[in-house]
């Protein structure tokens, strides 16, 4: 049964310099805020793709649901 | 499975194509099934736009053929003049921000908490089938 911090790793790791905050401990509904460098001109639909793409097939099976908030990282000098 | 002919896959792309808004989901916009299609479908409600809905429900290659098409795994999918605008989360976060209005080509209604004078009130919002 899936984790809300597997899959955390799993996104950090499928994109380098993310940061996933994910939520859920029933082991299949779960919600992810995600802000990665890789989504610097993305369009939403496609920022979300490349998290999908990461549970391919999981989604919808193991994994129930993954509620999803999507950003690029503010460039500011934090 | 063959790849000569899939005419589930064909009826599914000429109901996105001729539909200017289509959602695809889970259940009814009267009856639901699932929450995430819930919110979507209110969504589209709460703004007046006629949308087209496909309960993907009753066969299970609809909501498999749909996902091949559109490359999305999840229910809700909202498409807009044939193009995929987004599943729930999406969907929502246009529908708060006034984007969700702006691409259905409809007027963002006034919050409700905020009495509009009913003497200059449109007639359009009448809608509310919540």
């Amino acid at each position: 049964m899936a984790t809300s911090e597997e899959l955390k790793q799993r996104i950090e790791a499928a994109l380098p310099g993310a940061s996933a905050e994910v939520t859920g401990d029933d082991g299949a509904h779960f919600e992810a805020v995600v802000v990665a460098p890789q989504f610097e001109g993305m369009s939403r639909i496609a920022q979300h793709r490349l998290v999908y793409d990461v549970f391919e097939g999981e989604l919808g099976g193991s994994i129930h649901a993954l509620a999803l908030q999507t950003k690029a990282p503010v460039r500011s000098s934090s | 499975m063959s790849e000569e002919t899939n005419p589930l896959r064909d009826a599914i792309r000429e109901a996105i194509v001729e539909n200017p808004v289509i959602l695809f989901m889970k259940g009814t916009p009267e009856q639901p099934m699932c929450g995430f299609s819930a919110r979507t479908s209110a969504a589209l409600q709460a703004l007046g736009a006629p949308f087209a809905a496909v309960d993907v429900l009753p066969d299970p290659r609809i909501r498999q053929e749909l996902s091949a098409l559109s490359d999305w795994p999840t229910i809700p999918q909202l498409f807009v003049r044939g193009e995929l605008v987004g599943g729930a989360d999406i969907i929502a976060e246009m529908y708060e921000n006034g984007e969700l209005a702006d691409v259905l080509g409809v007027e963002q209604p006034a919050p409700a908490e905020d009495p509009v004078e009913a003497g200059s009130a449109p007639l359009s919002i009448e809608n509310r089938l919540g």
